[in-house]
């Protein structure tokens, strides 16, 4: 081994504690990327295997009732490369120890063999047997949620009708790994059920013998979706066809597509800050330690080592930390992302789970660390170059503080010396204040934004469920019924209120934008479900037009004003134009708002509702479910309560849980810098310090002239912190924010304050930490090094 | 004869333990007077900084006593060692340790304000002849000129016990008979007691009291009946 390899690696175990906090900053920056990059793999990678093995439908084509003789029709669309025709239906399922019914799909299997389309994966229990009508599978997920197995009965109202089914088996599908009640855009196992029954049997309970009311189609490669959309609706049209929609479009699918989106985002924007803020402690610490090797540095140039070894074994000091920390990163990120995808598997429901680690993202994740290290190695060379032999044998010459500010006489006496050190110090050397300003600023940005995004998922909760929605309970019924239902609910004995809201499945076009919603049509006194505005009042609703939410408006490019493409998917299914006359706040789903009366207008179906929120007696909601339930019109029963329950789980599961370890990597952040600035504060005063205390500073007294410029520095960056932290709060929160729900980037005291605390406590932590060792140091010793 | 300023009593200092501990002092008794200014010389190594640390406040003997007037030095904690050089005691080093960020002026300053009973900064930089040069920070300063500043912050607080390791040692010799020069001003003016070590064995004419070190000990004590003035000392 060289000496200068010998000098590296003592060097490096005597700044262990300051390689160490940058080589985590770097491992961490390091394993955000290895294990989101891993994760956003592993996950695609899982779910196109899924949606492969189980063969699930490209086009899904909603109709009233066609027979089965029009799938050969379908088969012919050219690109089409299977079909599968299949009865669908409305139930609700009866769990015993709940008032509430629970509302659930039932789908057809073939009678004999597997389906073309749409195959489904046996958990538990067997396959059904055609000869029983009474034999069902049953969602596993749902089933776990209710303790139900197979062998087990359950009873489920189908049609109208209530019947008994015994459960054979528990299987899984592609197509419900998310399920959402109907209405409802937060997916909840408990609350939504999937029922498989064969072919004959659903049909017959359905009316739909010999016909089906979903088509499912497979498409072969290079096969244009646009066209055969278009041509199933029309082939379909006859018999009442819905709307034929493509994979991107169905509900589950959307749902993984947009949390797996939002991880990718969050990869993108957080592991860049990680490694800019290493690239800026390497460079300041390893400048300072050329700076106090100048002696060292002109020994070996004096003997004869060029430039560029000696520069080269300071740029091998800023690799070894670096490719340290990405070595550690990969490690960790590779344990992680494992322990993560496990946490997915269980989130997603995948049956199985396909790690693919991204071998990628080492490469990256080593490479972009190194040359973050370099950049903030490259200004250290240029250091040591610039000393000459001579000149780095002499000891410095006193910093030279002659321009960095006399202080008028006024203010000289309000300041005593020690101030004066710290003041005169800090304007010295204001780009190196201001580098260290700007990194624990950065650092207190990140830690904002994180408590930002957290305080706006509360919001988000808060808002849907306090705010917009007062109601305790949401009533939907089988189809649009006649409003006299209203007044049955109204005359019920301990319900308080009702607000009819009729809701209508549309697709909204302006220009080439198209989204797939639906149009609520509200009573204009409503008070427990509204629409408010960014102010939180109440927006009335209007006849004239849409009130339509921020997140529409956004998807579609909209403004109060424009003009909008409104086509029915129900009913005549009309297609209107309609003006878009106000914009409303929502922060979960793209709702769009019309006065109830006038949408059933241009329907030309007037007095229909499709549901009610209700306000009633908590004394006699039990019994108020029981009738619910008894109800035929009535397709499902959402119990407020459940609804938030469920959003809350979504919100600290899935893509959520990304923000706890964002946070924690904030504080490791701001640790990490603090503390650097403290050492190399430290290193740079030892003498001075020393001196003093020699003087007869007490070390209350000395650490205040060392501290004091810190706590400068700490204080000058809250307010740039608060400042970086909105705007990365806003980043994050479109990083953040689906379809599905709206993270807001809100500016609340009480946050800032929070990662202002982060910020005093990392500084305190440094500040001790270094305190100990000035109180430790040996004077004698201090004042023999020269600096 | 007054009451010595220490008495010093079979002091030792070991550093480190067992094969590898160094016997900086290995038994000194001593004792300095009041006023005097005393010259501590040796090679290096031989035992003289340690006990200028010693008596000055900033290390501790590993046996044997050192008192200043009735105060033992060995039972005091840190906090009353801060006190004694705070209050007692003046250094002077041969790499001057000023403050780099403050003016010569806030130099003194820096001691006249925590001191007990001081004499103005103005005069202190007087007393080494800078009083033209107040306002310049140590980076505008010649060594000499950094060490009188460092001279005068050392007595602006009027300490009992001037301590001066090598304090012409970064010097050339008309800077630092100067300096020396004004040491000797001191100890007169203000009945300063001064202890300067040095390998500088001619500075040893200026003393009142020359003591020569050699291996942790002291091999001979000399007074001088006659001193010379600091001005005739040639190196």
């Amino acid at each position: 081994m060289s000496p200068l390899t010998h000098k590296l690696l003592r060097d490096l175990w005597r700044m262990k504690g300051q390689a160490l906090a940058i080589a985590m900053v770097i491992a961490t920056g390091v394993m955000l990327l290895v294990m989101m990059t891993g994760l956003v793999n592993s996950l695609e990678e899982t779910r196109t295997t899924y949606y492969e093995r189980y063969r699930l439908a490209d086009v899904f084509a909603p109709v009233a009732r066609a027979p089965n003789l029009a799938l050969a029709d379908l088969a012919e669309i050219p690109g089409v490369s299977a079909v599968e025709g299949r009865v669908n239906g409305a139930t609700l399922i009866d769990i015993e120890g709940r008032s509430v019914p629970v509302q659930a799909q039932a789908v057809s299997l073939p009678d004999f063999g597997s389906p073309a389309l749409n195959d489904i994966y046996l958990n538990d229990g067997r396959m059904l047997d055609s000869d029983r009508s009474d034999e069902i599978l049953l969602l596993e997920s749902f089933a776990r949620a209710h303790g139900l197995d197979p062998g087990d009965t359950l009873e489920a109202t189908m049609n109208g009708a209530r019947r008994e089914f015994r459960i054979v088996g528990l299987a899984q599908s592609p197509e419900f790994i998310f399920t959402t009640a109907p209405g409802e855009l937060v997916p909840d196992d408990a609350r939504f059920g999937v029922i498989w029954m064969s072919y004959s049997a659903l049909a017959a309970a359905y009316d739909m013998d010999g016909a089906f009311n979903e088509a499912l189609l497979g498409l072969g490669r290079g096969a244009d979706e646009e066209a055969v959309l278009a041509e199933v609706d029309r082939q379909l049209a006859p018999y009442g066809a819905l709307g034929a929609y493509g994979l991107e479009d169905q509900l589950s699918n959307l749902f993984i597509t947009q949390e797996i989106e939002s991880l990718a985002a969050t990869n993108q924007s957080v592991p860049p800050i990680f490694l800019a803020v290493a690239a800026f402690l390497l460079n300041i610490v390893i400048g300072r330690m050329v700076e106090a090797e100048r002696e060292e540095i002109g020994l070996m140039k004096a003997f004869g080592y060029t430039d560029w070894e000696v520069g080269a074994h300071y740029f091998r000091m800023v690799l070894a930390i670096a490719a340290g920390g990405a070595l550690l990163g990969c490690l960790f990120g590779v344990a992680s992302g494992r322990a993560m995808v496990g946490v997915y598997t269980q989130f997603y429901k995948f049956p199985f789970l396909i790690f693919d680690l991204d071998a990628t993202s080492f490469v990256i994740g080593v490479a972009v660390s190194i040359a973050a290290a370099s950049a903030g190695g490259v200004l250290v060379l240029r250091r040591v170059f610039a000393l000459t032999p001579s000149e780095a044998m002499r000891p410095p010459a006193p910093a030279d503080y002659s321009r960095s500010g006399r202080f008028g006489r006024s203010i000289a006496r309000l300041l005593d010396q020690p101030t004066r050190m710290v003041l005169r110090r800090i304007t010295r050397q204001p780009l190196r204040m201001a580098g260290a300003v700007v990194g624990i600023a950065l650092g207190m940005a990140l830690s904002a934004s994180t408590i930002t995004i957290y305080a706006g998922f509360t919001r988000t909760i808060d808002l849907t469920f306090s705010v917009v929605d007062r109601s305790d309970v949401t009533v939907s019924f089988t189809h649009a019924v006649s409003d006299k239902t209203i007044l049955e609910l109204q005359r019920r004995p301990g319900v308080i209120r009702v607000e009819p809201v009729r809701d209508v499945p549309v697709v909204m076009r302006n220009g080439l934008e198209e989204h797939r919603g639906a149009i609520t049509g509200m009573v204009q006194e409503a008070s427990l479900s509204r629409a408010l505005d960014a102010g939180g009042a109440a927006i009335p609703i209007r006849s004239d037009g849409l009130v339509v939410s921020q997140t529409l408006a956004d998807i579609l490019d909209l403004a109060p004003g424009d003009s909008v493409t409104v086509d029915v998917r129900e009913g005549r299914q009309p297609i209107l134009d309609l003006p878009v006359v106000a914009l409303a706040e929502s922060l979960l789903g793209a709702p769009a708002y019309m006065d109830m009366a006038a949408l059933n207008r241009v329907l030309k179906e007037p007095g229909r509702v499709s549901g009610a929120y209700l306000l009633i007696d908590d004394g006699q909601s039990e019994e108020i479910y029981t009738w619910l339930k008894g109800l035929p019109a009535v397709a499902g029963v959402s119990l407020k309560s459940e609804a938030r329950d469920a959003f809350v789980r979504l919100l600290n599961s899935g893509a959520g849980w990304s923000r706890f370890i964002i946070g924690a990597l904030a504080y490791i952040i701001t640790f990490g810098i603090v503390y650097n600035a403290a050492r190399i504060a430290y290193a740079e005063r030892a003498r001075d310090l020393a001196s003093l205390r020699v003087i007869g500073f007490s070390k209350g007294e000395a650490a205040y002239v060392l501290l004091g410029e810190l706590a400068a520095v700490v204080i000058v960056a809250l307010p740039l912190g608060t400042l970086l932290g909105y705007y990365v709060a806003v980043l994050m929160a479109s990083a953040f924010s689906t379809e599905v729900y709206q993270v807001p980037a809100i500016f609340d005291l009480a946050t800032y304050g929070s990662a202002a605390l982060v910020v005093i406590a990392a500084a305190v932590t440094s500040g001790l930490l270094v305190k100990r060792d000035l109180d430790r140091a040996d004077l004698v010793e201090a004042l023999k090094t020269r600096e | 004869m007054s009451e010595p300023a220490y008495i010093v009593k079979g002091l030792t200092k070991v550093y480190g333990e067992g094969h590898s501990a160094v016997h900086a002092l290995r038994g000194v008794d001593l004792e300095i007077p009041r006023g005097e200014i005393v010259v501590l010389l040796g090679p290096s190594g031989s035992g003289k900084s340690t006990l200028l640390n010693i008596l000055g406040g900033l290390d501790r003997s590993t046996g044997g006593t050192a008192s200043f007037g009735r105060t033992d030095l060995g039972a005091l904690s840190d906090r009353e060692l801060t006190r004694y050089r705070r209050d007692h005691i003046g250094f002077v080093f041969q790499f001057y340790n000023l403050m780099p960020s403050l003016t010569a002026r806030e130099n003194v300053e820096l001691v006249t304000e925590i001191a007990r009973d001081p004499m103005s900064p103005e005069e202190a930089l007087d007393l080494v002849g800078l009083s033209e040069r107040v306002d310049h920070f140590p980076a505008q300063l010649s060594g000499g000129e950094q060490q009188r500043v460092a001279i005068a912050r050392a007595v602006a607080k009027q300490p009992d016990v001037l301590f001066c390791d090598e304090p012409t040692g970064a010097l050339d010799s008309k800077t630092g008979r100067a300096v020396l020069r004004v040491l000797q001003r001191l100890n007169e003016r203000l009945g300063t007691t001064v202890l300067i070590v040095t390998h500088a064995a001619a500075t040893a004419g200026m003393a009142d009291r020359v003591l020569n070190f050699a291996d942790g000990a002291i091999r001979e004590v000399t007074e001088n009946t006659e001193k010379l003035d600091a001005s005739e000392i040639v190196w």
